[in-house]
């Protein structure tokens, strides 16, 4: 069904490589995003998978198929752009409508897919507005639903949620997240924040200047990352690096998340000065300027009464540490 | 204190302005008045402004004598003509430079602007010659394809001005939704470039309007314009002081108005964008 | 950033525009070429025959060509540097508050819709005649002596009638940088103890440069060939005083019918246009950002 293969993809511009040579399988039904910050390549991987742009080598599969030369309307997918890129001049109706138009799909038979759709995505009284006329939450849900009647073998999001304030982005998170479950459909989705990824991925794909640093589950990833910009990019706080003499000389660099951070006010294996500490309720983050070691953060569940210049001390949960090696290879 | 000095400024500034746009106007309001003069009249001295016996009878003899209302409908026939048929061939060229731009689509831009620059002068006998050994020659047909043309350039900059307003993204959506490039152009984007559409058409049926220098020179009786038909009004029999003003006023007060209506966009379109 | 299916499609909606214009510029270009290498003369039909560069010797040692040449830069010069000075003042008057500011301001641009053969028309009947004239009537209610306009100032009377024409559009486009102007850039300076003058010089006039290049640049086109205005008002005379290279063209092509001639005239209009053009081109390609 939905299965999308790359195949030794490669894109420059110019002479400018964007993406070096990248092999990917996505199987059927599996939610995939890619993450890496900006400029990584994740959106022109997406734009390669869509056809909207040429790929300089390499093949693409969908769904069985070789799509690697299809324009992006045979390729039988659908996006929903960062923009909406909405039709501003048509009605939501007709909005949702194009794409069954432009398949020439005869009118009885579009009407009953945009009631449809627009049922499942709360839009039914707004069908008749412009998408002038509606808030952000609301747009974003019209490119869905012109997105999910075309029945697509697989849905390509662009940063769907990045013009969106920060509640409303966890609702629509959600909504997508349920779309999913409830469609079985392939679902790729670019984002740069990796709680998005965290918390909807069935796979992550983590990107790095066009190459593929690592592809797991969320867990493992976070678990096993395999370098350092993996351990750095998923996980909030980022994880704390330390070089130099406290590695005890197995490794080139160590690891440990600030989860992993026993912190005492008494006793430890580290000790420092607070610098910040930022109390939100439910955690605490401590910034520790640690003696001969630099700033580390640690974060202790509930409320940590500390404040700055106070002396804390540090434990590392020794079946925590990450090992690197001088190429940021985790060991 | 303050109120009273701003108000006093205010009045003479007021007084300056309007001194100076009635200056402006004024051969234009001059000639509206005298086309409702007699003929005695609108030569007489002192020259009278309001208290002269108005009448409509020039309108009446312009129409009679010369057949005013062929010219009219040459002016609308080639300024549109030649609008819709650069706007038919610009569309596609504009959405090609704003959405798909590649390296030289600056340069043939700017060559585009290039061939403005060419004086008509230095390729008047050839498309007289043309003109004339295909029959063309007096030809509305003929003067289309030449207004069309001179002002494709024109026409394409100011498009590309707009298309490039519009998100790529909207035509990206488009063509994912299996839009071939007919339907994104025609759905998609002239319903987003309405309003860019409708301002190129009217600057350039202002600029064909009253374009002189080719519909002198390629247009005899039949298929001549307004600008042409007013020039025959130079020759010495012509001059009836009145008539000519009927005739002038009949000629500028449909493209004064649309231009008034269009002054905004007029900024924009002939500085091909480079001034909002 | 597109495919090849997008290239391809943008080559082909492109070919009809570029090799319309390609074909409107080369082949009538290679025509004037070509027939200003010859004598060819449309009253003596079948005389045509090649004579190398002699219509070139003729239409450049011709004292009309230097007339010519000279009223044509005046005309250009002249027209500039009224309308940028003209549209700058009336710009700063009608950016001022005042009462009735958009009926002036269509007052103002009005002359710029008026085809060139009614304002010349006007002009040189309505206003400028010396007997019938208003501003003979003026003159004469004044107790003074009519002015003859066109006979004693031709030249400088075609410059007034094209300022009058070209006055508004100067002006409205430098309105329009005008009102782009930051006022908060004005009242800092003021705050900062320039006075009126030293903010027109050190702030006004430096935003508008870029306006100032684009007129410029765009009524240098149209003004190298103005033409209806010379034919309806003075027919290039009295003499040689108001004719332009266009006029000078038309006049050898087609009121005495020597192609040959009138070609080679063409192609030296073609190449001083040029000389213009690519001083302008590099002038607009700094202007507008791509």
């Amino acid at each position: 069904m939905g299965e999308i293969v790359l195949n030794r993809i490669t894109k420059s511009f110019g002479d400018v490589s964007v993406i070096p040579p990248l092999d990917l399988t996505i199987a059927d039904g599996e939610f995939v995003v890619f993450v890496g910050p900006s400029g990584c390549g994740k959106s022109t991987l997406l734009r390669l998978i869509a056809g909207l742009e040429d790929s300089s080598s390499g093949a693409i599969r969908i769904d069985g198929k070789d799509a690697t030369a299809l324009p992006p309307a045979q390729r039988g997918l659908a996006m929903v752009f960062q923009s909406y890129a909405l039709y501003p001049h048509m009605t939501v109706r007709n909005n949702i409508a194009f794409p069954l138009k432009m398949a020439r799909m005869d009118k009885a038979a579009i009407d009953r897919k945009v009631e449809a759709a627009a049922k499942v995505l709360n839009l039914t009284s707004y069908l008749d507005r412009r998408p002038g006329q509606l808030s952000g939450g609301q747009r974003q849900r019209v490119a869905i639903g012109r997105a999910i009647v075309r029945e697509p073998t697989a849905f390509l999001f662009d940063e769907p949620l990045s013009n969106l304030d920060a509640a409303l982005r966890v609702n629509m998170r959600l909504e997508i997240s349920e779309l999913h479950a409830s469609l079985g459909t392939t679902m790729i989705y670019v984002t740069h924040d990796q709680v998005e990824a965290m918390t909807m991925a069935d796979k992550i794909v983590v990107l790095n200047a066009g190459r593929i640093e690592q592809v797991g589950s969320p867990i493992e990833l976070y678990n096993r990352p395999c370098n350092r910009f993996v351990a750095g990019f998923i996980g909030s706080p980022r994880m704390n690096i330390i070089e130099g003499a406290e590695t005890g000389g197995q490794a080139h660099a160590i690891g440990i998340r600030p989860e992993h951070l026993a912190l005492s006010t008494d006793s430890g294996h580290w000790a420092g000065t607070v610098s910040v500490s930022e109390h939100l309720g439910s955690d605490t983050f401590v910034y520790v300027q640690v003696d001969g070691v630099g700033t580390l953060v640690a974060r202790a569940g509930g409320e940590f009464p500390v404040r700055h210049g106070d002396r804390v001390w540090l434990t590392p949960q020794p079946d925590r540490l990450h090992r690197f090696d001088a190429e940021g290879k985790a060991l | 204190m303050a109120r009273a000095a701003t108000n006093r400024r205010k009045l003479v500034l007021t007084l300056l302005a309007w001194t100076v746009g009635i200056a402006m106007f004024f051969p234009i309001l001059w000639t509206a008045l005298t086309s409702f003069k007699t003929e005695a009249e609108a030569i007489a001295s002192p020259p009278s402004f309001l208290a002269f016996h108005w009448t409509l009878e020039n309108y009446a003899e312009v129409q009679a004598r010369s057949d005013y209302f062929l010219h009219f409908m040459n002016s609308v026939v080639i300024s549109l003509g030649s609008t819709l048929a650069g706007l038919l061939v610009a569309v596609p060229a504009a959405w090609s430079m704003a959405f798909v731009p590649g390296r030289r689509t600056r340069d043939v831009l700017m060559w585009m602007l290039s061939t403005k620059m060419l004086p008509p002068v230095g390729v008047l006998i050839p498309i007289y010659l043309l003109f004339r050994d295909s029959g063309l020659l007096d030809s509305r047909i003929g003067l289309i394809i030449v207004l069309t043309l001179i002002n494709l350039p024109i026409i394409v900059w100011m498009l590309f001005t707009y298309f490039r307003e519009i998100p790529g993204e909207i035509l990206e959506a488009a063509r994912m939704d299996g839009a071939g490039l007919r339907e994104e152009i025609l759905f998609v984007l002239l319903p987003m470039a309405v309003p860019g559409i409708a301002s190129t058409l009217l600057l350039n049926v202002i600029l064909a309007w009253n374009e002189a220098f080719w519909t002198l020179n390629l247009s005899a009786s039949q298929s001549a314009p307004l600008t042409a038909f007013i020039a025959s009004y130079s020759s010495p029999e012509g001059l009836f002081y009145a008539k000519l003003s009927a005739a002038s006023t009949m000629a500028v007060a449909p493209i004064l108005i649309l231009g008034w209506f269009s002054q905004k966009q007029l900024v924009r379109g002939l500085t091909f964008g480079a001034v909002k | 950033m597109a495919t090849a299916h997008s290239r391809a499609a943008a080559r082909l909606t492109m070919a009809p525009a570029v090799v319309l214009l390609l074909g409107w510029m080369l082949i009538p270009l290679a025509m004037t070429l070509y027939f200003s290498f010859l004598r060819y003369n449309l009253l003596m039909p079948g005389t045509e025959e090649w004579i190398g560069t002699l219509n070139y010797q003729y239409f450049l040692t011709d004292p009309a060509f230097f007339t010519a040449l000279g009223n044509t830069l005046a005309l250009v010069g002249g027209v500039l540097a009224l309308t940028v000075c003209g549209g700058i003042g009336l710009a700063l008057l009608l950016d001022q508050p005042f009462w009735g500011r958009g009926i002036v301001r269509l007052l103002v641009i009005a002359p710029f819709f008026v085809m060139p053969t009614v304002s010349a028309l006007v002009w040189k009947n309505m206003l400028m005649n010396p007997v019938n004239g208003l501003f003979a009537a003026v003159a004469r209610g004044l107790g003074l002596q009519p002015f003859d306009f066109l006979s004693e100032a031709p030249l400088s009377s075609i410059v007034l009638i094209v300022t009058w024409q070209w006055l508004p559009f100067a002006t409205l486009i430098l309105l329009t940088a005008l009102q782009s102007l930051d006022r908060e850039r004005l009242e800092a300076a003021e705050m900062d103890g320039a006075g009126a003058v030293d903010r027109f010089v050190h702030i006004i006039l430096p935003h508008l440069a870029r306006a100032m290049t684009v007129v410029t640049l765009i009524q240098t086109i149209f003004l190298l060939s103005v033409f209806a205005e010379i034919l309806v008002t003075t027919n290039g005379g009295p003499g040689n005083a108001t004719t332009n290279i266009t006029y000078l063209v038309y006049s050898l092509s087609l009121l005495q019918f020597d192609v040959g001639g009138g070609s080679a005239g063409g192609i030296v209009a073609v190449v001083l246009a040029n000389i213009v053009a690519v001083f302008l081109m590099r002038m607009i390609g700094r202007n507008l950002d791509l």
